[in-house]
C-alpha cells in the first residue's frame, strides 16, 4: 500500500436538484411579478458552461417608474406608518428565510455567477443572512447610534449592484436601508440577477408590505433610470470607479443621498518578520478568493527583498493546490469567470503584463473545455509604473513588487487613487500599526486578509468611493441628518 | 556526555537579526523551460544552503531557536478549517480509507497491558478485517518496551507491521538521561524498529532548548538503525509558536519521525497543530532536501476526520508523504471506525460496531 | 491737530506667510458705509494652487499631532480672538453689523473656539467603535482626517459662520484652504492675523480673499484637494462642485445651519474617513497536563 499516487479528489458535484428556477422571471414590483413594459427579456447563462439558465425581464423607463411609484407608495403608506419594532421584525423573518432556504441560494448563486459552491455556501449567503439580521436591530435603535441628533429617513433608496457577490451585495444595500425605515428600488447586476430575484420571492413570503423592496433586471441603462429618477432620494451603487463618476456626475443637480463602493488596488505588505505561512494564505485569499472579482482584492503583492524568495516558493506551491473547475464541485477553489467580456479584460492584462517584461507564473492545472476560466496567475519584476500594478482586473492576477523599508512600502502602498483596503503582515505589533495608520485605506488587515462581518465598516478613501456599508457606520447612509 | 554551552552568540546573532531563515534560492530544475514540463509544484529547489546549525559533532549540532518562524495562531485555524471542508468521495475515499489503515500505528500503552493483550494486538494488526479481502495490515504496533520481545514473537520477523516502542520515561519524559539511553538501547535490542521518545517539556518550558536538543540527539545515537518518532507532547507546550520552535529542534536534532503527542493528555492531536508540524518539515526539506516524517497521536477516532489530515498532508508537504513511510496516524479505536466506511462502501450499508472485532 | 491713520495693507496668508496675490489684484468691496473697505487681494487660481501645496504639506504634521496638542493650540486661538475683541468687532460692523450684534458674534467665535478645542480629543473617543465581529478578530474603527479640505466661508455672519467652517475641519487633523467672505473680507484677514499668533502650524489654515464664481470651479476640480466643505452655495454652484469633484471623488459636504445650528461635534466627522482594522486574536490552545 505504498503507492505514490496523487490521491486526487475524486469529483465531488453539489447537486443542482434543490435549486428551484423559473424559466422566465419579470420583475418584482409592488410584491408582484410584473411583465416589463416593453416587453423585453434577456438571458442570464451560466458562466461555466455558456448555458442558458432563464430568461430575466428587461427593464424600462417604464417599469423604474412604476417601482419608484410603488416603493413611494410604500413610503409614504404602510412601511412609513408602521412602527419601528416591526420594521426590525419584517427585517428579522427575512434573515431567517435566507437561512432556511441557504443551500438554494447558493447552488443558484454558483450557477448563474461561477463562484465556487464552498464560497457561497460558506460566505455569501451566510454573511448575507447575518446582514439582515445585524440590521433587524438596529431598526428599533436607531436614536442610540446618532446620540443628540434629529434623524430622519431618506424616502425612496434607488440601488445598483454588481455581479460579484450577488445576493450579499443585495444585503449590503436592502438590510439597511429597511432598518432605517426607507424603501427600495434595487438592479441586480445584468449577469447575475437571479438570486436577487429569489430574494424577491422570499420577501413576499416574508408578507413585506408591497412595494417596500422592488427589483427591477436589466442592463446599464436601467440602472441609470434609478439613480437618475427624480422621485429617488437616495441613490447607492457599488462598481467601477468609472461608472461611479458618471453617477455623481448624473446626480449633481439634484439633492440625493449618494454613497458610491467603487474599485481598488489594495496592498498586500509582508514584511521579513511576518508568519510567512500565514501570509501565504493571506495572499491567496487575496487575491484568488472569488476568481479575484473582488473590489477589496489584495493585487499588489509587497514583499521584503529578503524574504522575497520563500514568500514566493511558497505563494508557488501554494497556487498549485488550488483547484480550479466546476464551480459546484465542493472542492473547487477557483470557479469561473463571471463572463466572458471580464475574461477577455483579464487576457488583455495578462497580455499587457507579459508584453511590459513581467514575468508571469500561472499554475497548470487542467481547465475545463468549455465556459470562461483564468488560471491563477502571478506577476513578478512589476514595477510601479506597470500598467498591471496600476489598474484594477478584478481577476485572479496578482502583482508582486519588493521593497526594503516601511517608509519605502508606505508610500508605494499609498501611491494610487485608490483607497479601499490593504493587509499588513508582521509580528511586530508596533511596526504593524505604524503601517495600518499610515495606510489610505478604508480597511486594514493586519496579518490577516479578506474578512468580513456585518458589523464592521466597509468602505474607501479617495477614488474608492465615499460612505461605508455595514456596522453603527452603515447608517448613516441611509438617514437624513 | 555533549557540550551544554551556548553557541558562539555572534554566529547566532547574525543569523536572527538578518532573518535568513529560508536563504534557498529556487531555481527551475535544469533542463525545464518555465512554463512548460513543471513539477506538481512548478519549481524544485536545487541550491541547498548550510542549515542554521554549527556543527561540532553529528550528535551536538544544535539548531538556532531564534530562526524559528512566527506562528499566527488564528492564520493557522483558518487554514486547518478549510482542509475540512474538502469533500472526499467515492473513489479518492476509498483508497484515502486504505491508506489511513496502511498509516496506523495500532496503539496498545495501558497500566494493564498484559502479553496476551499485545498478542492479540498483534494479531489484529496483520489481520484488519479479513472478511473484506485486500486489506492493508497497519503500520506498527505500539506497545510499552517490556512487550516488545512478545510483539517480535508474535509477529516474527518478516511481518509487514513494524513494532514501535515508546521509551524515556514515557509519557512524562521526567527520568534521568541514562536511564532513557538505557531503556531505548534496551527496547531496539528486544527487535523494536521504531522507538517514540517524548522530549523533556520541562526543559523546554525553563528555556533550556539545548538540552531538549541534546537529548534527542543522544537518543538518536541510542537507537542506532531504529528510526526515532519524536513525541512533542504539543498539548503542554501551550502554543503554536513552542510547537513549531520544538519541532525544528527535533527535527535538526536528528528525528525522523515528528510526533504529537502521548495521548495520555486530554489535549492531543489536533489539525492546526499537525499543520504547524508538517510545515516545519516541509520548510526543513526545502533547506536540506531531507524528508522527515509526521505522527498525529491522540484524539484521531473517525475516518472523516483521518481523511483530513491526509488531504492536510497532500496540500502541506505534498504527496509523497502519503505511505507510511512518513506519515503515521497513532490511534487505538481509529481502524475500526475506517473498517466500517470501508465496509460501507464496499455493501452500501450503514454498518454497527458488534460487527468489527475489538482488540 | 489730528493724528494722521495708519492704512493696514490686507493680504493673503498662506503657509504661515503674508504674501500679496501673485497676481497683483485687488477688488473694493464696500462697507456699511458706502466707501471701500479697502483694496482687497483678489486672489487668482494660482494663490489657490499655493495655498494648496502649503496645505499638503502641512497635513503631515497636523494629522498625527497629539489630539491634546490640536486642542491646546484651538484654545490659543481663542484666547487670541478675545484678546482682539475691539478689533474684530469694529471690522464687523464696518461691514454693516450693529454694535450689540457685532459684540455677540464675537463672543460667539470665541466660544466656539473653546468647544472645538474640547473635541478635539473627545470626538474620536465618542465615535469610534470597536466591532463585535463573529470571527476571532479584534476590529475598530476610527476616524481619521480626509487630508487637504478646500472650503468657502459663508457671506452671513462673517466671523463667527468662518469659524464654524474652519475649527471643524482642522480640529480633526485636516489642513485647510478657506475663501473668506467676498462682501466681508476683513473678518478674515484679521483672523489670519490670530492664527498667525496662535501657535498653529504654518499651512494648516489658509486663507484666500477674492471672487467666489472666479475660484470655486478651480477649489472643486483640483485633485490634490480630498474634500471641498461651503454652505451658501447657489443650486447651480452645488451642481459644478459635485460634477467637477469626480476627477477625484472629491468628498462634497455642504454644510447646515452654520449660523444658527446648534453646537454639535458632528461637523467634525463629515471630514473624516472612518478606516477599520482587522487583527487576529490569539486564543490558548492546550490546557496543560492532566495526569
Amino acid at each position: 500500500m505504498s503507492d505514490q499516487t496523487e490521491w486526487n479528489y475524486s469529483p465531488a458535484p453539489e447537486s443542482a436538484k434543490q435549486a428551484h428556477i423559473s424559466g422566465r422571471y419579470e420583475h418584482f414590483i409592488n410584491g408582484k411579478w410584473t411583465a416589463p413594459k416593453e416587453g423585453d427579456y434577456f438571458s442570464t447563462t451560466n458562466p461555466a458552461n455558456g448555458k442558458k439558465i432563464a430568461e430575466v425581464a428587461s427593464g424600462s423607463q417604464a417599469d423604474v417608474n412604476a417601482a419608484v411609484k410603488a416603493a413611494r407608495a410604500a413610503y409614504e403608506g404602510p412601511w412609513g406608518k408602521l412602527s419601528a419594532r416591526d420594521r426590525g421584525k419584517y427585517i428579522y423573518r427575512i434573515a431567517r428565510l435566507i437561512q432556511e432556504r441557504a443551500r438554494e441560494f447558493a447552488i443558484i448563486e454558483t450557477l448563474d455567477g461561477g463562484k465556487p459552491i464552498r464560497e457561497s455556501r460558506d460566505v455569501d449567503i451566510p454573511l448575507a443572512a447575518n446582514h439582515f439580521f445585524y440590521y433587524a436591530g438596529w431598526a428599533d435603535k436607531l436614536e442610540y447610534a446618532f446620540p443628540n441628533r434629529k434623524i430622519a429617513s431618506l424616502g425612496v433608496a434607488g440601488q445598483v449592484i454588481p455581479w460579484n457577490f450577488p445576493l450579499l451585495m443585495a444585503a449590503w444595500k436592502i438590510a439597511p436601508a429597511l432598518a432605517t425605515g426607507n424603501t427600495v428600488v434595487l438592479k441586480p447586476a445584468e449577469t447575475t440577477p437571479l438570486t436577487s430575484l429569489k430574494l424577491a420571492e422570499l420577501i413576499a413570503e416574508s408578507g413585506l408590505p408591497e412595494g417596500v423592496v422592488n427589483i427591477v433586471t436589466g442592463a446599464g441603462e436601467t440602472g441609470a433610470a434609478i439613480v437618475n429618477h427624480a422621485d429617488v432620494n437616495k441613490v447607492a451603487f457599488t462598481g467601477s470607479t468609472s461608472v461611479g463618476k458618471l453617477i455623481q456626475k448624473s446626480v449633481a443637480g439634484s439633492n440625493k443621498k449618494v454613497t458610491l463602493e467603487l474599485g481598488g488596488k489594495a496592498a498586500n505588505i509582508i514584511l521579513d518578520d511576518a508568519a510567512i505561512d500565514q501570509a501565504v494564505e493571506g495572499i491567496v485569499n487575496g487575491i484568488y478568493f472569488n476568481q479575484g472579482h473582488v473590489c477589496c482584492a489584495g493585487s499588489r503583492l509587497f514583499v521584503q527583498e529578503s524574504v522575497f524568495d520563500e514568500v514566493m516558493w511558497k505563494l508557488k506551491r501554494r497556487m498549485d493546490t488550488l483547484i480550479v473547475g466546476d464551480p459546484l464541485d465542493k472542492n473547487t477553489d477557483v470557479g469561473a469567470i463571471n463572463s466572458k467580456e471580464q475574461l477577455r479584460t483579464i487576457e488583455k492584462y495578462i497580455k499587457t503584463g507579459r508584453e511590459e517584461g513581467s514575468e508571469m507564473y500561472q499554475t497548470s492545472c487542467k481547465l475545463p473545455a468549455s465556459g470562461n476560466w483564468c488560471a491563477p496567475t502571478v506577476f513578478t519584476n512589476v514595477a510601479q509604473s506597470s500598467t498591471i500594478a496600476q489598474e484594477e482586473i478584478f481577476g485572479p492576477v496578482l502583482a508582486v513588487q519588493t521593497f526594503r523599508t516601511v517608509p519605502e512600502v508606505i508610500e508605494k502602498a499609498n501611491n494610487t487613487p485608490y483607497g479601499l483596503s490593504a493587509g499588513v503582515w508582521s509580528d511586530k505589533g508596533a511596526r504593524l500599526f505604524q503601517i495600518s495608520s499610515n495606510l489610505d485605506a478604508g480597511v486594514v488587515w493586519g496579518n490577516t486578509y479578506n474578512q468580513f462581518d456585518p458589523t464592521s465598516p466597509f468602505g474607501g478613501y479617495k477614488e474608492s468611493g465615499f460612505g461605508r456599508e455595514g456596522g453603527l457606520h452603515g447608517l448613516a447612509a441611509y438617514l437624513d441628518m | 556526555m555533549p557540550d551544554c554551552t551556548l553557541l558562539s552568540p555572534p554566529f547566532n546573532r547574525v543569523q536572527s537579526i538578518s532573518r535568513r531563515r529560508f536563504p534557498g534560492k529556487v531555481r527551475l530544475a535544469s533542463g525545464q523551460q518555465r512554463g512548460e514540463n513543471r513539477t506538481r509544484s512548478g519549481l524544485v529547489p536545487v541550491r541547498i544552503f548550510p542549515l542554521i546549525m554549527k556543527t561540532k559533532s553529528a550528535a551536538t549540532a544544535r539548531y538556532d531557536i531564534s530562526c524559528s518562524p512566527p506562528v499566527d495562531q488564528v492564520g493557522i485555524a483558518e487554514r486547518a478549517q478549510r482542509f475540512t471542508t474538502r469533500s472526499i468521495k467515492t473513489g479518492a475515499k476509498r483508497e484515502g480509507l486504505l491508506k489511513v489503515l496502511n498509516m496506523i500505528d495500532l496503539t496498545t500503552l495501558e497500566g494493564a497491558d498484559t502479553p496476551n493483550k499485545v498478542r492479540q494486538l498483534c494479531y489484529k494488526a496483520e489481520h484488519l478485517h479479513d472478511a473484506i479481502p485486500g486489506l492493508p495490515t497497519t503500520a506498527a504496533v505500539c506497545v510499552y518496551p517490556p512487550f516488545v520481545k512478545v510483539a517480535r514473537q508474535a509477529l516474527g520477523s518478516a511481518s509487514p507491521v513494524k513494532i514501535a516502542s515508546v521509551a524515556t520515561s514515557f509519557p512524562s519524559g521526567q527520568g534521568h538521561l541514562d536511564h532513557k539511553l538505557e531503556e531505548t538501547q534496551r527496547a531496539v535490542g528486544d527487535g523494536a524498529d521504531e522507538i517514540d521518545m517524548v522530549i523533556s517539556r520541562g526543559k523546554f518550558l525553563a528555556g533550556d532548548y539545548n538540552y531538549v536538543f541534546d537529548e534527542i540527539a543522544q537518543i538518536k545515537e541510542a537507537c542506532g538503525k531504529a528510526r526515532l518518532k519524536v513525541i512533542l507532547e504539543t498539548g503542554e507546550l501551550g502554543t503554536l509558536d513552542n510547537v513549531r520552535r520544538a519541532s525544528d529542534i527535533a527535527i535538526h536534532a536528528g528525528a525522523d519521525f515528528i510526533k504529537t503527542s502521548t495521548g495520555k493528555i486530554s489535549s492531543a492531536a489536533t489539525i492546526p497543530v499537525t499543520l504547524v508540524m508538517l510545515l516545519a518539515i516541509r520548510d526543513y526539506h526545502f533547506q536540506t532536501g531531507k524528508m522527515v516524517g509526521m505522527k498525529p497521536a491522540g484524539g484521531i477516532s473517525k475516518a472523516k476526520l483521518a481523511l483530513h489530515y491526509l488531504v492536510m498532508v497532500k496540500e502541506t508537504v505534498g504527496p509523497e508523504w502519503l505511505t507510511n513511510q512518513w506519515f503515521r496516524f497513532g490511534a487505538s479505536s481509529l481502524a475500526n471506525d475506517v473498517l466500517m466506511q470501508v465496509a460501507k462502501l464496499e455493501d452500501g450499508l450503514y454498518q454497527a460496531p458488534q460487527y468489527f472485532s475489538k482488540d | 491737530m489730528e493724528r494722521l491713520e495708519v492704512l493696514k495693507t490686507y493680504k493673503l496668508y498662506i503657509g504661515g506667510q503674508f504674501p500679496r496675490t501673485e497676481s497683483g489684484r485687488y477688488y473694493t468691496p464696500a462697507g456699511a458705509d458706502g466707501k471701500p473697505l479697502g483694496n482687497i487681494c483678489q486672489a487668482s487660481r494660482k494663490d489657490f494652487r499655493n495655498a494648496v501645496v502649503a496645505a499638503r504639506s502641512a497635513l503631515g504634521g497636523w494629522a498625527v499631532r497629539a489630539a491634546f496638542n490640536r486642542s491646546q493650540i484651538l484654545y490659543r486661538i481663542g484666547e487670541m480672538l478675545e484678546g482682539r475683541s475691539a478689533q474684530f468687532a469694529d471690522e464687523l460692523i464696518k461691514q454693516g453689523s450693529t454694535p450689540a450684534k457685532a459684540k455677540k458674534e464675537v463672543a460667539e467665535a470665541v466660544d466656539r473656539c473653546i468647544y472645538y478645542a474640547g473635541w478635539c480629543d473627545k470626538y474620536q473617543q465618542v465615535f469610534s467603535s470597536v466591532n463585535p465581529v463573529a470571527s476571532c478578530h479584534f476590529n475598530f474603527s476610527v476616524y481619521e482626517p480626509v487630508g487637504v479640505v478646500a472650503a468657502i466661508a459663508p457671506e452671513e455672519n462673517p466671523l463667527l459662520a468662518l469659524l464654524e467652517t474652519i475649527l471643524p475641519v482642522i480640529a480633526g487633523g485636516n489642513t485647510v484652504v478657506i475663501l473668506g467672505a467676498e462682501k466681508s473680507p476683513l473678518s478674515s484677514i484679521t483672523l489670519a492675523e490670530v492664527l498667525a499668533t496662535s501657535d498653529l502650524p504654518g499651512g494648516v489654515v489658509n486663507i484666500l480673499t477674492g471672487i467666489r464664481e472666479e475660484l470655486l470651479p478651480f477649489m472643486v476640480n483640483h485633485k490634490d484637494v480630498n474634500a471641498f466643505v461651503a454652505s451658501d452655495l447657489s443650486n447651480d454652484d452645488w451642481k459644478t462642485a459635485k460634477e467637477e469633484a469626480v476627477h477625484n471623488l472629491k468628498r462634497i459636504i455642504r454644510r447646515k445651519d452654520v449660523i444658527s445650528g446648534p453646537e454639535s461635534p458632528y461637523p467634525i466627522l463629515e471630514t473624516q474617513e472612518v478606516k477599520t482594522t482587522w487583527h487576529p486574536i490569539e486564543s490558548s490552545i492546550a490546557g496543560g497536563s492532566k495526569y
